[in-house]
């Protein structure tokens, strides 16, 4: 019954949001104000169908309705409640249905909030997203149908992947890069409908400027859980392994910060324009990329990828979207002129020019890295990997220069830059700059990369506050009143600016802790019995026995530690292997993490004799480690400040922008 | 027309920085290709086996394991239909790790013959794969482990 209601609920989405993309279109065409209505309801109504699905979905697997497909495939009994709700995700129908609901709810938000009022744009924007929904309710209906019926329904299935349901950030990371990848949808929809209706002025960008925000900021809180998820679970105590999964997760990022900045220069230059579009369409090439790698199953092998049909729909909806884009762009290339055109090489265009440079190289070098295997197994009949040396000897110089190019770019204003009063403004990071590379080396780093990246992060930490203390004093100097007053003050009179800033800063201590648990990690590999203890840079980490746990899903096998710091008992931790039920002997490690301010204690099981006489510990110390997951919740937090106040333009733009008509410069 | 001549020079520009990158980029790539190959695979290469950045992925061969804890040195042969190889590895084997299972090594074959590995991996499975007969299950070998309280 309830596998029927799910079922319809996609074929009548389908349905709906076919009818929503002629109804647009047709109703654009013909003035027909009533059509252009029709498929703003289609647009709820498909909201409100996917709904239904997902709720069909996640009542079965509650009820344990093994009759459906997907449940019999990722569904368990003896799996806790929690874990059942979010195997939704845990594999790839699931997560597809699950991406159909995120983008209505998208379309419907976006429709409603936009209104009617930008007439053609809005119409066509609402088709485009409508669009790519109908791509995903192909999916399914046919090649990922979650429906299917399971005849005899078994009394069990196995539960989800044990990895999926070993923590709790499973729980997170998946909806957040949803809520990222998805809702990169709804900046690309709006510029594909400035492009067909041919309202090229900067509504698109001023209309779609929060929702990039609000998407950048959930990929950005999404590929951190990520990183955590894979520190807490995997048990190598590294974040980042330059796996293609991940790869596709951060492509998307780096090209929407790209646009988030080059936006920027057109809202206030004029110029960029087909860059941006390009940008854009880029960006949400690269989400449909991402999923066609981590869903298609192409990245073990490619010839898991001709085992199943879902990869040929992935690559044709490419294919589709690359085309239809470029030959809209193309057509459009006259009246997407600059203009504007840059004044001088000083200034924060120029600064935002070479961190789009930096950043479409970045994203260059990941893609190439991430797509060759896939190209030497396909032309040579090679199967080969791309290893993590690569993409690091590649991407490290790039990261180092984006660190600094984040501290100058507030330093410099818009159009002209004054020598003298950059020369005032970069005085304190540069000696903040000069202070880091002496006390690093000092300290005893010997790590090149490292010491400047620390050198860049003090440049750039103290280049944006220095915006921020500036700010508030001379506000504080026009207006009176306290330090707080005036902080909260300025941030409320360009929250944009502002909380930019903020994100910048997030980042920076984003990057600090990347480079301290890299750099100056330290490790050891060391097999106790019970009463030893092993020593790491001044923690002693004593073996004290061997224990298991029955539980009902999993059976546990945990080693018993204490801490201890100059001899006195610091804490526990307990390091564990548990043993799924339904996946026979394979064991998922849980690492047992201690995590301080300064630096994280990390414990991983990796062996112990069956009487419990030894156990095999891996002991990583990993310095600022906690600073990487703090700095995107800051960065989140300044997306957040960014879109709060983000309807209200707070400085008409100092470019004498409208004089110049389009094409005369040319 | 200067505005002409900004444009080529800026054009010329462009080309050599992406060029310059695009080999940057290439030579990267050839650089650190990691092949991956069954033993089969690595010694038909003949030569070509020796000191190249290699996954080897095959199955314990049951009764070669030779695990000393205390110096963490670990040795086992891998096998496919076409071969064998012998793996040594200074790093305990992973939590899963049983002789006859599947396993994926990282390293380079060395003149000697031995596989000098830096880390081994067991080959996961997605799929559902139920529990097989004749394995004691996990919580049967580690029963003892329990504790009453």
């Amino acid at each position: 019954m309830i596998r029927l209601i799910g079922l319809s609920a996609c074929i009548a989405a389908l349905a709906v949001a076919s009818y929503g993309v002629v109804a647009a279109t047709v109703g654009v065409k013909r003035r027909e104000a009533a059509l252009v209505r029709s498929a703003r309801s289609a647009a709820y109504t498909n909201f409100g169908l996917m709904t239904l699905a997902n709720l069909a979905m996640i009542y079965g697997l509650i009820t344990h309705d093994f009759s459906i497909d997907y449940v019999a495939q990722v569904g368990s009994r003896a799996t806790p409640l929690f874990f059942t709700i979010i195997s939704l995700w845990s594999s790839l129908e699931g997560s597809i249905l699950f991406w159909g609901w995120v983008l209505s709810f998208y379309t419907a938000l976006a429709v409603w909030l936009t209104g009617p009022k930008l007439g053609s744009l809005g119409a066509y924007a609402n088709a485009t997203m409508l669009g790519v929904g109908i791509f995903f309710y192909i999916l399914l209906v046919g090649p990922a149908n979650p429906w299917g019926l399971v005849s005899p329904a078994p009394m069990d299935g196995p539960g989800p992947n044990p990895l999926l349901q070993n923590h709790w950030l499973m729980g997170v990371h998946p909806p957040l890069l949803y809520l990222g990848y998805v809702g990169m949808t709804v900046p690309f929809a709006f510029g594909i409908g400035a492009l067909l209706s041919g309202r090229l002025d900067d509504t698109w960008l001023r209309v779609t400027h929060r929702w990039t925000v609000a998407a950048w900021g959930f990929l950005s809180l999404a590929i951190v859980a990520g990183m955590w998820w894979s520190y807490e679970v995997l048990g190598w105590g590294g974040w980042w392994a330059w796996d293609p999964v991940e790869n596709a997760s951060f492509m998307p990022w780096l090209t929407a910060t790209a646009f988030m900045h080059s936006a920027m220069v057109q809202e206030r230059r004029g110029l960029l324009r087909v860059w941006n579009m390009s940008l854009i369409i880029s960006t949400f090439l690269l989400t449909i990329l991402g999923t066609f790698l981590t869903r298609s199953g192409i990245i073990s092998s490619v010839h898991a990828f001709s085992e199943g049909p879902i990869g040929m729909y992935f690559l044709a909806f490419i294919a589709v979207v690359l085309v239809f884009s470029l030959v809209l762009l193309t057509g459009r290339s006259n009246e997407l002129r600059s203009e504007g055109h840059l004044d001088t090489m000083v200034s924060r265009e120029t600064v935002f020019l070479v961190n789009n440079l930096l950043l479409t190289a970045f994203t260059f070098t990941v893609l190439l890295g991430t797509m060759f295997p896939l190209v030497a197994e396909a032309f040579r009949g090679e199967k080969v990997s791309v290893g993590a040396p690569f993409f690091n000897q590649m991407t490290v110089p790039i990261c180092v220069m984006l660190l600094f190019l984040v501290g100058v770019g507030p330093m410099l204003p818009w159009r002209v830059a004054d020598l003298k009063e950059f020369r005032r403004k970069a005085r304190l990071p540069l000696i903040a700059l000069v202070l880091t590379l002496v006390v690093t080396i000092a300290l005893g780093m010997r790590n090149i990369w490292g010491i400047i990246a620390f050198a860049f992060a003090a440049w750039s930490a103290t280049a944006n506050l220095q915006e921020f203390a500036q700010g508030t004093a001379a506000r504080r100097r026009a207006g009176g009143g306290g330090w707080i007053g005036s902080l909260f003050g300025l941030i409320n009179a360009n929250p944009r600016r502002y909380g930019g800033y903020v994100a910048h800063l997030g980042l920076i201590m984003s990057a600090i802790g990347m480079t301290g648990s890299s750099v100056l990690q330290s490790d050891i590999v060391s097999t106790l019995r019970p009463g030893q203890s092993v020593e790491l840079r001044g923690y002693n980490v004593r073996f004290d026995d061997l224990q298991a746990i029955d539980e009902p899903h999993r059976f546990v096998v945990l080693a018993n530690l204490t801490v201890l710091i100059d001899d006195d008992v610091a804490g526990r931790m307990d390091p564990r292997l548990n043993y799924y039920r339904t996946r026979g002997e394979e064991a998922i490690t849980t690492p047992s993490v201690r995590s301080r301010a300064h630096q994280d204690l990390y414990v991983n099981l990796l062996a112990f004799e069956q009487d419990g006489s030894t156990a095999t510990l891996h002991v990583i110390v990993e310095p600022l480690v906690v600073w990487i997951w703090i700095g995107s919740f800051v960065v989140a937090f300044g997306a957040l400040i960014t879109m709060v106040g983000g309807r209200r333009r707070t400085r008409p733009p100092p470019a004498p922008r409208r004089q110049t008509l389009v094409g005369q410069e040319a | 027309m200067k505005g002409g001549r900004k444009k080529i020079g800026a054009a010329l520009a462009l080309i050599i920085v992406l060029s310059s990158f695009g080999y940057l980029v290439y030579g990267g790539i050839g650089e650190n290709i990691v092949y991956f190959v069954t033993p089969g695979e690595l010694l038909a290469k003949g030569n070509d086996a020796y000191d190249r950045p290699t996954r080897l992925g095959g199955q314990v061969v049951p009764g070669t394991m030779e695990w000393d804890a205390d110096a963490l040195d670990l040795r086992f042969t891998l096998q496919d239909e076409d071969g064998q190889i012998r793996v040594h590895s200074q790093k305990a084997p992973p939590a899963m790790f049983r002789e006859g299972m599947g396993v994926i090594v990282e390293g380079k074959l060395t003149r000697t013959g031995v596989f000098e590995s830096s880390s081994v991996m067991v080959k996961h499975s997605n799929e559902y794969r139920p529990p097989e007969d004749g394995h004691p299950k996990p919580e049967d070998m580690y029963k003892s482990l329990i504790r009453e309280s």
